[in-house]
């Protein structure tokens, strides 16, 4: 029972994202050839709305429902990792058009061939997982 | 009615984003989607082959239940809820997409070149779409997180290591878009 609440925040993300097209491999390819405001509008309005909701969330020290004062925690130091690994995962993005949370959605509405991309994606990632240790990081 | 058919506007689109972070760390739960693809092949048996994939998984199955949801409701959106006024692109971006032999949108989501039927009996497509996942799921491992945990949620959050994530996401991007797909497709 109480997974249903995560089905239904998973529910709206797919409609949100399917509805705002920002799982269209179209809009993708537009944002970086910067010709339409679409793209960088969702991203900088979930940033703002979402700064602006944590900054409540700590101002107010609001409880999450397991009982303790929400904190998120901070990203592991680094600095390679970020812009190589974010480097390498800007170049599928653009080629296939979608991120992690697209690849499921564009699966779940229909279109198969996306399945080959989540084989790479778990290729990729259980590749990361084996060599990790001998990247830098 | 019209509101349901029509493409979202990137205002209320970016806002229910946020509000759907912000759910998640009102349950105690960070957004990030990527860390499923590692809750997958954890379930797949590969913990067997690194200690990177030896964890509990069970601590992230809401997350997988996330995505499980999220695929329904791109079904129920795709199905019910859309029309053939949906993906208008601006038209110099359609003028490179006909430089490219790339279909039009005209109101779908995805190229067919790319994701259609015929795709799937042309070696080169499958070999994309297979590289670009591969490169999505190493780089956001690799990165420690995608779009919605970086761009999103760590922005959000102040997170200059995130920020650095983002910046290569736009570098590597614009590198692809520009240089490597039209030397692909034309």
């Amino acid at each position: 029972m109480n997974y249903i609440k995560y089905l239904i925040v998973g529910f709206v993300f797919g409609i949100v994202l399917t509805k705002s097209e920002a799982v269209s491999w179209y809009r993708i390819y537009e944002m970086f050839e910067f010709q339409s405001f679409h793209m960088f509008g969702i991203i900088i309005t979930a940033i703002i709305t979402g700064t602006i909701g944590i900054q409540l969330f700590k101002k107010y020290q609001v409880k999450s429902t397991d009982g303790q004062i929400i904190k998120i925690a901070d990203k592991e130091k680094g600095t390679f990792r970020y812009w190589i690994g974010g480097l390498i995962f800007g170049f599928g993005w653009a080629l296939v058009g979608c991120c992690p949370g697209p690849i499921f959605i564009l699966i779940g509405a229909g279109f198969f061939p996306v399945i080959l991309v989540l084989f790479g994606a778990l290729l990729g990632t259980f590749v990361y997982g084996v060599f990790k240790d001998n990247l830098p990081h | 009615m019209d509101f349901i058919f029509q493409t979202w506007h990137w205002s209320i689109s970016g806002f229910l984003i946020a509000i759907i972070m912000l759910t998640l760390n009102y349950f105690g739960k960070v957004f990030g989607m990527s860390s499923n693809l590692r809750s997958l092949c954890t379930i797949a048996g590969a913990d067997k082959f690194g200690d990177f994939f030896k964890f509990d998984w069970k601590s992230q199955r809401w997350n997988l239940i996330v995505i499980f949801g999220a695929m329904i409701g791109g079904f129920v959106a795709a199905q019910y809820m859309s029309d053939s006024s949906n993906v208008n692109i601006d038209n110099r971006t359609k003028n490179e997409l006909i430089k490219m032999n790339i279909d039009l949108p005209n109101g779908k989501l995805l190229p067919n070149k790319l994701f259609g039927i015929e795709a799937l009996k042309s070696p080169k497509m499958i070999s994309i779409l297979i590289i670009g996942g591969f490169l999505i799921g190493f780089g956001s491992r690799y990165a420690g997180g995608c779009t919605s945990g970086h761009a999103i949620s760590g922005l959000s959050n102040f997170q200059r290591q995130s920020l650095k994530a983002v910046i290569g996401f736009f570098i590597g991007g614009l590198i692809m878009a520009h240089f490597v797909l039209p030397l692909i497709f034309s």
